[in-house]
């Protein structure tokens, strides 16, 4: 029974390390934007945050303060200190209850992604053996993922319904349309994915561990780069983020889904956009880029003990920086789509494409299948 | 005649827009490293042209004298009435009595003035002049109420070619040597 009771503490309080690592990366996302998009647009970000006590550090206190470290502090004092307003023409139920589902979905699927690794001395053979450092070591990870994200489109429904005014209802009805069309290309794109990973002689097949291990040589973005491509602009609509940026800036001038939200609860929609971001990054980076391995084909540096696990970790979560940037340089490269641009992309290119591209791969495997 | 322009048809790589997407991003990158067009503003102050209506101020001659005269014209002027005058005189004994008025109060209440320098204009003394004060700040409405010892302050002294009082002067005295008026 004690077993039990410290079994589920250790476990919370890994959970809470990864809730609490996630929501500080998504607020110094939010800064990252802030600061990569001015330098992009020949200004400077957010410069002038200082906290008491930093401020007085020689060198190092000038550096951060330009270079917005205390921004997101600010910001979400801020937040949490503005007048929550709720406006009385709303359903309460679901208006509070969107921002949420928008947050959980983001923070339920950073459940099952590996994040790093472990070496411990496994005690049925007495060898050092590698663990993968995820909180959820579920079989079906790659399916729990795309069903939990399907759940995200709840909360832009809700938002825009329950806020009971005309354009976050056209807000949300067309951020709707959007998710829903680009989950079908997505789900499609990713089943060469799982062909591969339960192809003959792997036991837990949907494992994103088994994933990251078999990567350990090629990663799939060099053999399966059709499906990375078509993943990558799901996911860029997935996230509601540019080019896909309707249902926060097409009705940009009212605001979308999120007009009728105030301080803390448009906090959550704001941090659960970044969230999402960060996540999809990472299963892009699970999936594609090889995890934690350090280089196709080049054995990792790190020695097989504490010092190494950090370092996996480190490496992961330096790949999900690189795409975070990667998502904010887009923003300011493409011009956003056309509604019906979007819809046509989605349906009538991206979907036959990833069928197609699914139809290659059920041959080739079947030709070999072991790759 | 119209001009006929080539529109040569898209490759296969052209049409997926795969080229030209990585090529913005090359443009995107190339920009982070350039100079950054920013004002940081407390450190570094903005160049002021030539010319520069700022806030008004009145001014002094190179002798210390105060030049303004009460004559009211600019409070008559001021299109959002913003200047308020109460003229005063100069009595007999003082230096410069031969000028007879100066302004026993000037307040120009800064929250109404529109910095369009037809004061500055209309001033036959020049002794108004609009200057390079553009940061006017304060925790009270009185507080942007600039009084005439402010003006003076913040206006400072201009050199004077014409001397304008001097020569009248001058020119009495040698009236009143000649004969005096009839």
């Amino acid at each position: 029974m004690l077993h039990l009771l410290i079994y589920l503490v250790l476990h919370l309080i890994y959970a809470l390390i990864v809730v609490v690592v996630l929501m500080s990366m998504c607020a110094y996302a939010v800064l990252a934007e802030r600061k990569i998009s001015s330098w992009v647009q020949n200004r400077v970000g957010p410069n002038r945050t200082q906290l008491p006590i930093l401020a007085y550090i020689p060198v190092v206190g000038i550096m951060l303060q330009r270079i917005g470290f205390s921004q997101p502090m600010a910001d979400g004092l801020k937040f949490l200190f503005k007048e929550d307003v709720v406006p009385g023409h709303v359903k309460k139920f679901y208006y509070v209850l969107a921002p949420c589902l928008s947050l959980i979905t983001a923070l339920v699927t950073c459940t099952v992604l590996p994040f790093g690794l472990y070496w411990a001395v496994d005690p049925a053979t007495n060898q050092l053996t590698e663990y993968p450092l995820m909180l959820a070591n579920l079989d079906i990870g790659l399916l729990f993922i795309l069903a939990i994200s399907s759940l995200s489109v709840y909360g832009l429904v809700l938002a825009g319904w329950a806020s009971n005014s005309k354009y976050p209802f056209l807000g949300g009805i067309r951020a709707s349309a959007q998710l829903i069309s680009y989950e079908l290309a997505m789900g499609v794109s990713l089943l060469p994915v799982f062909l591969w990973a339960s192809r003959p002689g792997e036991t837990s097949g949907l494992n994103l561990y088994t994933i990251v291990q078999s990567q350990h040589g090629l990663w799939l973005i060099i053999w399966m780069p059709i499906s990375a491509l078509i993943f990558l602009v799901s996911l860029f609509a997935e996230t509601n983020r540019l080019p896909f940026d309707m249902a926060e800036s097409e009705t940009d001038l009212v605001g979308g889904f999120h007009t009728e939200y105030g301080s803390f609860k448009f906090g959550f929609f704001f941090i659960a956009e970044y969230a999402h971001m960060i996540v999809g990054s990472a299963v892009f980076v699970v999936l594609f880029l090889g995890g934690t391995n350090f280089f196709p084909y080049i054995p990792d540096p790190w020695p097989h003990n504490y010092l190494g696990a950090v370092m996996t970790i480190v490496w992961f979560l330096a790949k999900v920086v690189f795409f975070v940037c990667f998502f904010i340089m887009i923003r300011w490269t493409i011009p956003r789509f056309r509604y019906d641009q979007v819809m046509k992309l989605g349906w009538n290119i991206l979907l036959p494409l990833s069928v197609a591209n699914f139809l290659a791969y059920l041959v080739f495997f079947a030709l070999f299948p072991n790759g | 005649m119209a001009k006929v322009l080539e529109r040569k048809p898209l490759t296969f790589w052209e049409r997926t827009y795969l080229p030209q997407i990585l090529g913005g991003l090359r443009i995107t990158f190339a920009n982070i490293f350039r100079r950054k067009e920013t004002l940081e503003y407390p450190e570094q102050r903005p160049q002021l042209p030539h010319g520069y209506r700022g806030a008004p101020t009145l001014v002094k001659d190179p002798n210390g004298r105060e030049k303004c005269v009460s004559c009211q014209l600019c409070e008559f002027v001021c299109p959002p009435k913003a200047i308020r005058i109460t003229p005063g005189e100069i009595p007999f004994n003082a230096p410069y009595s031969h000028v007879e008025k100066a302004p026993k109060a000037f307040d120009i209440n800064m929250l109404r003035c529109i910095y369009c320098g037809l004061c500055e204009e209309v001033c036959p003394e020049e002794a108004i002049f609009l200057q390079d004060i553009y940061s006017i700040t304060g925790t009270a409405r009185n507080q942007l109420v600039h009084n005439k010892e402010k003006l003076y302050e913040l206006g400072g002294t201009r050199p004077d070619t014409q001397h304008k009082w001097d020569k009248k002067l001058a020119a009495e005295k040698a009236q009143e040597a000649e004969g005096g008026h009839h």
